[in-house]
């Protein structure tokens, strides 16, 4: 059965079934043929800049004659008829090449591009291969860009991409195209960091070397020299796709995994540059454990291999009572198997305890409730977004990526209508201006995509929370609605926001634990069940803090404050902490007193104030140094692969677990398969994960999938200077892939993706040749299993009517709410030295008119108590904050160990308004 | 046998002194024939170990000795062991009956020239054996090509010497030495000497006819699997037959020790070396036939040749009367 | 017939000609200059290292024996951090003299470099590095490539115009 909505067209006078809906260049790419091609990019679509993709069209079959055109703005319309081997399209193609290449530098050698090089490989693709020209080149300054990006302006092309990506495409604003003709030059206003989080992908975008890594700069290994295997960014909950490379037992680079359902082409660039973690100094790479000297001073006594089990088991068997916290950062193996070893009566999820609750909600709305959660290509293809409570710039950035894209479907629609088609770039955007579709943010203070809402509120999560409830209300009569009144700014929304979400056939309402609130995201419900009663196809995307809180949270277990009980009650004298930080979860006082346990047994990759306090300390794999599986916000399951083996005595958290289970109970799990057979069989909500990715026994033609490219270098001269016989390749028994560069060649699976690479595409651009079609999906379909999906209409969860009460100020004290950065927020990521240079100072944000009450001005230093917990803070002022709020930037360095939101008091330190006003009269 | 005392210790001497003559000779034509094939293709050969490098046999035996005694786990182990020494033993046994000179013979048999085509036909024992017991498919191939060589080559090697038989009237080899004391039978037996010599060359599988080994078809043939000092023992077998065809030549053919001046046994050496330079040439200039044009060869013209040499010599004795 | 012995006969009297061998060591033989034998990096005519660790050596090894890690000055120059040949395992194929952009890698007439450990067959960059350019005295590969370095500003290599002022109105 074909489908009626294909077109024919001939290709070299073949026909072919495409979509009409799409360019030329499109549909060759889609079909197989190699067509050169610089400006067109597949999500930003054409705008026939750079002439490359150049072929022949003829009228029909009697035209012999034909005129040249432009792939990439010819539309696919029935019968259209190209030719691109035609030898006049082939010369005008490597004319244009030569002309791009006129003042592009002789670098290659020395530039991060070389060897995945969109234009090395289309120069190769068109046979230019001699310089003809005699003049001279012109040369362009550099600017320093932050420490991501590095700027090396000489091999411009100009083919416009990166603006259309930066500005365009992600919204930046400090960025763009200057001077005139030849001279073109992309880049700041002037020098500095780059504003944009999604700058990392210009590295990606960019056809040339004028944009490349800056981490991967200070430790350069070529594409081809990089060990890989697909793997899941850890630092959020959205679970995009990465590739991690490693060479010499570092890491090197995370690029973009495409997925055509979660991230697409493009990550943020706290994934893309959070990964220098792994690589610290700091690293805990042997097993020791705690003695104390004569003076009570620490020693730590490193465990040889082999004497790791004997220890821990003398320690298990002298055990009254075994406790394992788990971690939403640790693998649902490593959670599976902790919740085995202790029991499930004896495992605690390594939530703190509001963000415990506010997880369980979730998944209970998620599988309770009518709506889906959708994926972030189905967010960035809804019509009317409403975001509650949550920033999502802050707490998932590639959301608001997603947001992004979805404020112009509505006006991209009307365009299409209008004739225009959708891939003609300039054209949609000439005709789109500034409109913008339904978009609609509440949350505590302001966010970087503001500024693309048609309406705007700040203030407390319960009046965020109350105007949600309104929403829903407004929507649908059987939603209850909250009783007294809205703060002004949010009443006069209400109306707006029903009506544009009524509007819209797709609406997605977002929003998640960001804002610690539980009525916030009981909100988000009755807003999406009421979209839903009255039919729309609503999505419900909650944000979750962590790269596995959905997967922990499905796991169950008890609250981490039931763990501190059971210690002090000297129910448990033995704690097992998996990956975690206890110090971040709860306040310092109940850390403490879980950790006064008779012995600590903590399993972690590097040092933390848990650790240090642990008695036992076994050396965890990072997410690139081990295998296992992540639940994304979605519900989406999804295999990481172990990239490289790392140095030391490190194990993966799991099979630490493993081993504990083999030396008390005898059962001993080998592979990741087995823990997942377990886990599926023993947990129904586990069910789906085997189905993830293919089994470690699975083959090609008999053959492993390589880690390594086939051009991998230095085999036999790599560990020469330890020992001239090559050592045997590392055995991996958890995954089809293996250590070296030999095995199946061809595409693999999606889910076994390790490079984009294929026979004359040796850049990120390849990706074109594992999708089913340009854009699309990968073959076989993208990579992930959903674990949760909503339940049927008529076994849905009521409307939720526990409405709070308006917030109202306390004299003397402040809602201390929470506020996320990009670069800070997250722990791990803010360990990577570049992402932490561009972590801010702590601060905490207050609205000016409380400030100026409190007789303090911006940059001045406050103290904040809350929960007994005592801050030196400077003062930020922010008009977007409400008054009786203060915003506190949680996680960023020492700023953790507190609950929000919750009440606090703000005082200043004596002599500091002193000193403020003595320098003022200085400067006066 | 009423032997004394003194004729004992002579015999044993005998019995000792060719043993060893022979193995030194074998181990010494390592050399030769490395030295020789250098000069026939323009090159020096071994000259480094020793004056004119005459002591590389004993580098190669320090080397072959220390290299590891291995036996492939696949293989038949004791028949795998079993199978070189066959060939070193019954080479060895067939120097038996060779007169050396008048007086220094092994033993003086009667049927000594029945005797060593005995034994020359249980050397094939050791190649298919060997070749069998390796257990690889080139191995088992190399023993089938020398079993199948080997038997069509014996055949005619055997006829080819009944005209010396005829015209000694002997399977004494003393004897046969004796009756050439007028005329060497080179000259009454010129195609017997040329069927014999093809069939010597054969029979110790020598190039051309080394198809049992043929290292471009069959990696190394029958000893694909052998290292160490069980190679060793092919290779000083296969230099001990050359030998011992080579001493048979000279004796059937060239009058044996039978010359002027010089004492018989040196005679007899120098004959037999010139054979074994000939053998070595032989390996310096031909290439290697096709397996069918060796079997072919074998049975459609040399034993014709052979029949038909017995019956005119035949003949002719009974038309001399 | 009468062919083969002549056959054995011409080979026979080469027992007589003259032999080709080169008796070495005591004879040295004559080394064409093109010769593919000890590897070295050499250096520019400024005395600086020429390699600038763009890794084509490395993978156009057919055995794979070139290792190295790039690292770069504080003004931008590439090099080596580590540049490690392991000659155990090197065929002298010279292919990574072909790859190499900058002349820097380069095979000598050297071939003496018997070991009895297979370890010190390992060179290091220090083993490596000689203190001259080797077979192509003039050439400096920063003196074309568009990157500047320590000494040379954009825009100062012979076949590049002045940097573009970007805020210039000029057509």
């Amino acid at each position: 059965m074909e489908d009626k909505k294909l077109v024919t067209v001939y290709i070299e006078d073949k026909p072919y079934r495409v979509r009409p809906d799409q360019s030329m260049l499109d549909a060759c790419l889609s079909l197989g043929f190699d067509l050169p091609y610089f400006c067109w990019h597949p999500a930003m679509h054409s705008v026939g800049a750079c002439r490359q993709c150049a072929v022949k069209q003829f009228k029909d079959e009697n035209d012999r004659k034909g005129m040249i055109v432009m792939a990439c703005m010819t539309p696919a319309g029935e019968g259209t008829r190209i030719s691109i081997k035609d030898p006049e399209a082939v010369e005008f193609r490597a004319k244009v090449i030569e002309w791009l290449m006129l003042n592009h530098p002789h670098d290659c050698p020395v530039c991060d591009e070389g060897g995945e090089c969109h234009l090395q490989d289309m120069t190769v693709m068109t046979g230019h291969a001699y310089r003809r020209t005699r003049f001279r080149k012109r040369t362009h300054r550099n600017q320093y860009l932050g420490p991501f990006v590095n700027h090396e302006m000489n091999r411009c092309i100009q083919c416009y991409r990166c603006v259309r990506f930066y500005n365009d495409y992600a919204g930046g604003r400090d960025f763009g195209v200057f001077a005139a003709h030849d001279n073109v030059y992309f880049g700041r206003q002037e020098d500095g960091v780059l504003e944009s989080e999604f700058s990392g992908n210009l590295v990606e975008v960019c056809p040339t070397g004028v944009f490349t890594d800056r981490t991967l700069k200070m430790h350069y290994t070529r594409k081809w020299d990089l060990q890989t295997a697909p793997s899941v960014c850890v630092h959020c909950g959205l679970g995009c796709n990465t590739i991690p490379g490693e060479r010499y037992g570092t890491l090197r680079r995370i690029r973009n995994r495409y997925n055509g359902q979660v991230n697409g082409y493009f990550i943020c660039d706290r994934g893309r540059y959070g990964y220098e973690f792994a690589n610290s100094a700091t690293r805990i790479r042997r097993p020791y454990r705690i003695t104390y000297g004569k003076a009570g001073e620490k020693i730590e006594n490193a465990l040889e291999e082999g004497k790791v089990l004997p220890h821990v088991k003398s320690l298990l068997q002298g055990a009254k009572g075994i406790i394992g916290i788990g971690s939403p950062r640790a693998s649902l193996e490593a959670n599976y198997l902790l919740k085995k070893f202790c029991g499930p009566g004896n495992f605690y999820a390594g939530f703190s305890d509001a963000e415990f609750n506010l997880v369980g909600r979730i998944i209970s709305v998620l599988t309770g409730g009518p709506v889906k959660a959708p994926a972030l290509r189905e967010v960035a293809e809804a019509d009317a977004v409403f975001v509650l409570g949550e920033d999502v710039s802050g707490t998932a950035p590639m959301l608001g990526l997603a947001i992004r894209q979805a404020v112009r479907q509505k006006p991209v629609e009307a365009v299409i209508k209008s004739g225009i088609p959708a891939w003609n770039d300039y054209a949609v955007r000439q005709a789109v201006q500034n409109d913008k579709g339904p978009f609609f943010i509440a949350t505590s203070a302001a966010t970087r995509i503001d500024s693309l809402a048609e309406g705007t509120f700040h203030g407390a999560p319960d009046d965020i929370a109350r105007l949600g409830f309104a929403v829903a209300a407004a929507i649908s009569p059987e939603a209850p609605a909250p009783d007294g009144s809205l703060p002004e700014a949010a009443a006069g929304l209400v109306p707006r926001i029903a009506a544009r979400l009524r509007e819209a056939k797709r609406p997605v309402i977002i929003s998640g634990t960001g804002a610690g609130s539980r009525a916030v995201i009981e909100a988000a419900f009755n807003v999406a069940k009421s979209l839903f009663d009255s039919g729309k196809d609503a999505g419900l995307c909650y944000v979750a803090a962590e790269c596995n809180s959905i997967g922990l949270g499905l796991m169950g277990g008890k609250s981490l404050r039931e763990a501190v009980g059971a210690v002090r009650e000297n129910r448990a004298d033995t704690v097992i902490v998996l990956e975690n930080d206890i110090f971040d979860r709860l306040s310092a006082p109940e850390a403490e007193a879980l950790l006064s346990a008779r012995q600590v047994i903590s399993i972690d990759h590097l040092p933390n104030h848990t650790v240090s306090m642990a008695h036992t300390v076994l050396p965890a794999a990072v997410f690139a140094e081990g295998t296992g599986t992540f639940v994304s916000n979605e519900g989406r399951a999804q295999r990481f692969y172990r990239v490289y083996v790392p140095a030391g005595q490190v194990e993966e958290s799991w099979r630490w677990l493993s081993e504990f289970l083999a030396a008390s109970a005898g059962a001993k799990f080998f592979t990741v398969d087995d823990v997942q057979r377990a886990m599926a069989g023993e947990l129904p909500a586990f069910g789906g994960v085997p189905a993830a990715a293919p089994p470690a026994d699975f083959r090609i033609s008999g053959l492993k999938i390589p880690r390594q490219p086939h051009r991998y270098s230095g085999r036999t001269s790599i560990h020469a200077d330890v020992d001239v016989n090559e050592p045997k390749p590392p055995a991996d028994p958890d995954s089809p892939l293996s250590f070296s560069m030999e095995g199946f060649d061809g595409r693999p699976p999606s889910a076994l993706i390790s490079r984009f690479w294929a026979p004359g595409w040796n850049s990120v651009q390849a990706v074109n040749k594992f999708q089913s079609e340009v854009g699309g999906r990968l073959r076989g379909g993208d990579p992930g299993q959903r674990l949760i999906g909503p339940a049927g209409k008529e076994k849905s969860l009521p409307y939720f009517t526990g409405i709070p009460a308006p917030f109202t100020r306390l004299e003397g004290k402040f809602l201390v709410v929470p506020l996320y950065h990009v670069f800070g927020s997250e722990k791990l990521s803010a360990l990577s030295p570049p992402v932490s240079e561009l972590v801010p100072s702590p601060y905490l944000a207050l609205n000016p008119e409380d400030a100026g009450e409190l007789g303090c001005t911006e940059g001045m230093e406050i103290r904040l108590i809350v929960e007994d917990v005592f801050f030196r803070l400077a003062a930020r002022l922010d008009a977007s904050i409400a008054r009786g709020v203060a915003g506190f930037p949680l996680g960023l360095p020492g700023l953790h160990g507190i609950t929000l939101p919750s009440w606090g008091r703000i005082g200043i330190p004596p002599g500091v308004r002193e000193a403020a006003e003595e320098s003022g009269e200085d400067r006066a | 046998m009423g032997k004394t005392v003194p004729e004992t210790i002579r015999h044993l001497i005998i019995v000792f002194g060719v043993l060893a003559v022979m193995m030194s000779i074998a181990a010494g034509l390592i050399w030769v024939e490395r030295r020789l094939l250098g000069f026939w293709q323009d090159r020096y050969g071994p000259n480094r170990v020793g004056p004119f490098g005459i002591l590389q046999p004993l580098a190669d035996m320090i080397k072959v000795f220390a290299k590891e005694d291995w036996v492939p786990p696949f293989a038949d182990r004791p028949v795998f062991i079993l199978a070189p020494a066959i060939i070193v033993v019954t080479v060895l046994l067939a120097f038996a009956v060779v007169p050396f000179a008048p007086s220094i013979s092994v033993a003086d048999l009667n049927v000594g020239l029945l005797y060593f085509l005995a034994l020359s036909s249980l050397g094939v024992y050791s190649v298919a054996l060997g070749g069998w017991a390796s257990d690889n498919k080139y191995a088992l191939i190399g023993a089938l090509r020398a079993s199948a060589q080997m038997i069509s080559y014996e055949v005619f090697m055997g006829l080819s010497l009944m005209g010396v038989v005829m015209l000694a009237g002997s399977f004494n080899l003393r004897a046969i030495v004796e009756a050439q004391r007028r005329l060497w039978f080179v000259v009454p037996q010129f195609f017997g000497f040329v069927i014999f010599l093809i069939a010597g060359v054969a029979e110790t599988h020598r190039l051309p006819f080394d198809l049992p080994e043929a290292e471009s078809e069959l990696v190394a043939g029958f000893h694909s699997e052998y290292s160490g000092m069980k190679f060793g023992l092919f290779f000083v077998g296969e230099y001990l037959g050359i030998t011992l065809i080579s001493a048979l030549i000279a004796t059937f053919f060239f009058g044996g020790w039978l010359g002027p001046l010089l004492p018989p046994a040196v005679w007899f050496f120098i004959k037999t070396f010139f054979f074994i330079g000939v053998f070595i040439l032989l390996r310096a200039t031909l290439p290697r036939p096709r397996y069918d044009q060796l079997i072919r060869l074998g049975w459609k013209v040399m034993l014709p040749l052979a029949l038909a040499n017995l019956v005119v010599t035949g003949g002719i004795i009974l038309a001399a009367g | 017939m009468l062919s083969i012995l002549r056959a054995v006969w011409t080979v026979f009297l080469h027992l007589f000609k003259r032999k080709v061998t080169v008796l070495y060591p005591e004879e040295r033989p004559r080394i064409p200059p093109r010769w593919r034998g000890r590897i070295i990096l050499s250096r520019d005519p400024d005395g600086q290292e020429r390699c600038v660790a763009c890794h084509l050596c490395a993978v156009a090894c057919p055995v794979g024996c070139i290792a190295l890690q790039a690292a770069e000055d504080e003004y931008g120059r590439r090099y080596p951090e580590f540049f490690r040949i392991n000659f155990s395992r090197c065929i002298f194929c010279g292919f990574c003299e072909e790859a190499c952009p900058t002349y820097a890698i380069q095979l000598t007439n050297d071939f003496e470099m018997s070991e009895y450990h297979r370890h010190n067959l390992v060179y290091e960059k220090q083993d490596l590095l000689i203190s001259g350019t080797g077979k192509y005295p003039g050439y400096n590969f920063y003196k074309v490539a568009g990157l500047s370095i320590k000494g040379k500003d954009k825009g100062e290599n012979e076949n590049e115009l002045p940097p573009v002022d970007v805020k210039g109105l000029m057509p």
